[in-house]
């Protein structure tokens, strides 16, 4: 076990100060140290995208960074998009269209394309399902995803 | 049975009532689960696949700070124990030889395959137990390893298990009609030897469990993503020692299941709950996913050596299936995955003549459980490889020849004369055959395609192919399960059964057959699929199951409430039956609307706190009820593909999908069609994805994600083209056929179909799956040689 290092990150806004080992993954911190389970971990091994989270901005595997190089920066998960009776536009979309089944994948493919839609406003289909290559789900066969995204896209633009 | 039902609710794509939440990251998942104490345990494994313990030492892991306790199978003293089976031996089948040999929930003497548990640590925080792994020394004499089934049997080869004396698990064989003399009689005879690999279940969140005794209480809870609850739960009691009512089974949200999620008497669900007990502190244990690629259990290997007997106009006369199954180091789920294998070759297909038989192998490779499919695709990919091979033969077109050889729907029911997993003889109880494969071929425009534009399209030096395929999909096996339905005194109700849910959207398709019985909204209805404390009978969300063996439950139950509801209106109404309706969450006189009780206040006045309820009458707005299948609803279809290969790098692209099914009755389309498109993907992984590839020493080399290739967005078609039939089921009463698995079945007959028409001026035989790239470049470059 190594020494502990203080840090400060900002997530979803508030601001959490911690005391963790330098090689806590971020991943770890979002959920078991601040609680936000809404990041899962599908391999730990930068690949299957559910962890994916937005660090200053930009979607990142929350798996592949630790805990420490958050320090001073602004992270946001899925809990900061929408809630149960305020859904955000993308979320509503996934909803009407049927894009999850267990929604273990899910946070993850809303980070992605929450992000991807604000610099997408009027996504084809080939573009989606690139965006998508770095998310993996195993129940959905992904038509439904590019559907929603499709949806959201369109309400987004006020289409 | 059936009877032709109008439905509000029932047939409607309703969203889901557990979007938001999932949605949001409101849902609560097994890792979820944060406990006061909780200790995280970690397994040290094997990497050989099979060699003799000689010692273990755990002393460096013990004093390691933050480690709490470190336990051997020495450790667990006479806890230690094999078993049980989860599935039993299939005794219905005659002759049948079975050696049973259940999990070993940690190695003790031999280890028998790669990623097989030594020791388990816990401790304070999942990074120290995985740091103690490494102060662990297992001092293990690697013996000789065997992996592929047929050498498994050779005489000499390493045993598995040693005492056995063979590598046999189980020899089964059934039979219909005589296919030796059938064969003699035919003009066309074709054998071939098929082999088709192993994949993953996959689902993205791996296994986990989080067990907490509380010992002022006497009492086991366990969170854990499991299919199957009850028997969880009761297999966690019987090995505690504790009563059934001891031990609290709590689903919580399942990030997916897919067949191995089934499992109990795993290392996990047997050591820790007992180690928590022992410890008094709750026990958190988290699979990672290389754990989940090497010990958590995988689809099968089969090598199948087949024949087919057929007239020269090609009607079929017999089939020959003589099959080795690879069931891995342990075989604690029985022989489900190679019957489903037997009931499903034959198909859609009326064949008089019929012999399989099953060679069921140990190896040191891991364990063989159902997966999505689970033995069914095997099944279909022999026959169907056999009807092409026979149209190659008899130059007959590969749909003629399959619609020749169709069950006709008078033929329905269809007593195929076969024991199924379930140990009852497998019966094909309804649909339309012809309509199946008429209707894929329309939606694909099959002649069109081959007249004129394969033509144009080859002419353009293009390898373009067609691939037509027929499926069965045997589902809704029993034994049973139930449900319980309460009207609460908001008038909201709740459903309570024992089949969990792992995407398959039963919160929402369980309340809406409530909905559509009550006249309430889908989204008053709260179901519950696991929390053994309120409900605690049932077997699992298995064998595409979920909807018609537990939905006819919920159905049942929702029916006797509303019988209830209208016999207490009734009185208070001082109207007859006949006039009341239920709608909008009220019971209500028909033709006058204002005359109306709601749903809540009727619940409270069936339990009533004083005076009396009528004799005979139960209280509340409650009722339970149980569904139990003779024996399964079989779903079908055909899948239609074209596809084309790239001349460069073979790989393939897919340019129509089209798949036609049949689940009787859908209760909710967006999610039959949703459960379709899951299914269909992982047909795709098998087919020219995913393969567990293991080396000759049984070390898997692709445990990762990144080297085990699961289909992503862009390896998918563009579009899904679905066919609906929807012929029901007689069996219950809203004529429910589950399709679950159907979308994993065909496509890699499709696939093999359609590449070897692509490729037209090379003559090679696709016998094997999965494909790649590189295999099928493989295959060409040897038939361009030959
Ligand atoms: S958990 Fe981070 S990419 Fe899979
Ligand atoms: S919805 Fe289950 S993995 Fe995507």
């Amino acid at each position: 076990m190594s020494k502990k290092v203080d840090i400060k990150v900002t997530v979803n806004g508030k601001l959490y100060e911690r005391s963790v080992e330098p090689r806590m993954l971020l991943s770890d911190f979002i959920r078991h140290e601040l609680g936000l389970t809404g990041t899962h971990t599908g391999c730990e091994h930068g690949v299957c995208g559910t962890c994916t989270v937005w660090f200053d901005g930009e979607p990142v595997r929350s798996c592949l960074m630790f805990a420490v190089q958050a320090d001073g920066h602004e992270v946001h998960t899925v809990e900061s998009l929408g809630t149960p009776d305020n859904l955000h536009p993308l979320q509503q979309a996934f909803m009407e269209k049927h894009a999850l089944q267990c929604g273990f994948c899910t946070p993850g493919m809303l980070m992605t394309f929450a992000h991807f839609i604000q610099r997408h406003p009027n996504p084809t289909d080939e573009e989606i399902r690139e965006a998508m290559a770095g998310n993996l789900c195993r129940c959905t066969g992904y038509e439904n995803i590019v559907e929603a995204v499709k949806l959201a896209a369109q309400r987004m633009a006020g289409k | 049975m059936t009877t032709e039902v109008k439905t509000k609710v029932i047939g409607k794509s309703v969203w889901r009532n557990e979007d938001p939440r999932l949605l949001t990251g409101m849902a609560q998942f097994v890792d979820d689960i944060e406990l006061p104490g909780m200790l995280h345990a970690a397994f040290y494994r094997s990497d050989y696949a099979h060699a003799r313990i000689k010692s273990i030492d755990v002393s460096a892991a013990r004093a390691r700070p933050g480690v709490v306790a470190v336990y051997t199978a020495e450790d667990f003293g006479d806890y230690w124990h094999v078993g049980p089976l989860q599935v039993p031996p299939p005794l219905a089948i005659k002759g049948a030889q079975f050696n049973a040999r259940p999990l070993v929930p940690i190695a003790k003497d031999k280890v028998r395959y790669s990623g097989e548990p030594l020791a388990v640590v816990l401790a304070e925080s999942r990074y120290i137990a995985e740091d103690a792994l490494a102060d662990i020394y297992a001092d293990l004499e690697p013996l000789p390893a065997v992996t592929d089934m047929e050498k498994a049997l050779e005489p000499g080869a390493p045993l598995v298990h040693d005492d056995l004396g063979t590598n046999l698990a189980a020899d089964v064989y059934q039979q219909v009609g005589d296919y030796e003399a059938a064969k003699a009689k035919a003009d066309v005879v074709i054998a071939r030897r098929f082999f088709k690999d192993r994949c993953a279940g996959g689902a993205m969140e791996n296994r986990g469990i989080v067990c907490a005794w509380d010992e002022k209480a006497q009492k086991m809870t366990v969170w854990c993503g499991t299919q199957a609850p009850i028997p969880m739960r009761n297999a966690i009691a019987k090995n505690l020692g504790l009563s059934e009512d001891q031990v609290r089974l709590v689903i919580p949200f399942i990030g997916g299941g897919f067949g191995p999620k089934v499992m109990t008497s795993m290392p996990d669900d047997v050591l820790l709950p007992w180690l928590s007990r022992k410890l008094n502190r709750p026990i958190k244990w988290i699979e990672d996913r290389r754990e989940n690629f090497l010990a958590t259990t995988s689809e099968r290997d089969q090598i199948h050596y087949a024949e087919i007997a057929l007239t020269k106009d090609g009607k079929i006369l017999g089939v020959k299936d003589v099959f080795y199954h690879n069931t891995g180091a342990y075989d604690p789920y029985g022989m489900t995955v190679p019957l489903n294998t037997q009931t499903h070759t034959l198909g859609q297909y009326d064949v008089p003549n019929f012999y399989t038989q099953i060679k069921m192998v140990f190896t040191n490779k891991m364990v063989v459980t159902p997966v999505r499919g689970a033995g069914r695709n095997y099944g279909v990919f022999v026959m169907e490889r056999l009807m092409d091979l026979a149209a190659k033969e008899l130059k007959m077109d590969p749909v003629e020849i399959r619609m020749k050889n169709l069950i006709q729907p008078h033929q329905l029911p269809y007593k195929t004369g076969i024991i199924g997993q379930d140990f009852v003889e497998n019966v094909l109880d309804s649909g339309d055959y012809p309509a199946s494969l008429k209707k894929a071929v329309e939606m694909i425009g099959y002649e069109k395609f081959v007249k004129e534009e394969q033509p144009r399209l080859r002419a353009e030096g293009k390898w373009v192919g067609i691939g037509v395929v027929n499926f069965v999909e045997g589902t809704a096996v029993g034994p049973y399960e139930g449900a319980r339905v309460t009207v609460g005194n908001n008038g909201k109700v709740v459903v309570l059964t024992g089949c969990s849910t792992q995407g398959q959207a039963h919160f929402t398709t369980f309340a809406q057959l409530v909905a559509e019985q009550l006249g309430v909204d889908v989204k008053d209805v709260h179901v519950t699929t696991g929390d053994t404390d309120q409900f605690h009978w049932g077997a699992g969300t298995f064998a595409s199951r979920g909807i018609t063996v537990a939905g006819s439950a919920v159905y049942a139950a929702a029916t006797k409430v509303r019988a209830k509801a209208l016999s207490l209106a009734s009185k208070l109404l001082e109207t007859p039956e006949e006039e009341l309706e239920l709608a909008d969450g009220v019971v209500r006189v028909a033709d006058l609307p204002s005359k109306f009780i709601p749903l809540g206040e009727l619940a409270m006045k069936a339990n009533p706190t004083r005076g009396t309820i009528e004799p005979g009458v139960e209280p509340g707005l409650e009722a339970t009820a149980y569904y139990a299948p003779p024996h399964g609803a079989t779903g079908y279809g055909t899948n239609a593909i074209i596809l084309e290969v790239d001349k460069e790098t073979f790989d393939v692209k897919i340019r129509r999908f089209v798949f036609v099914h049949d689940c009787g009755t859908v209760v909710n389309p967006m999610v039959a069609e949703a459960q379709i498109h899951g299914g269909v993907q992982m047909g795709i992984g098998t087919a020219f994805f995913e393969q567990l590839v293991y080396d000759d020493n049984g070390q898997l080399l692709n445990a990762s994600f990144q080297d085990y290739l699961m289909p992503k967005a862009t390896d998918m078609p563009m579009k899904m083209e679905l066919g609906h039939l929807s012929v029901p089921s007689p069996l219950n009463p809203l004529g429910l056929k589950g399709l679950g698995e159907a979308g994993a079945i065909p496509p890699p007959a499709a696939y093999a179909q359609a590449i070897e028409n692509a490729i037209h001026d090379v003559d090679f035989e696709i016998l094997d799956m999965p494909l790649n790239p590189s295999r099928l470049y493989e295959l060409v470059k040897a038939a361009r040689k030959k």
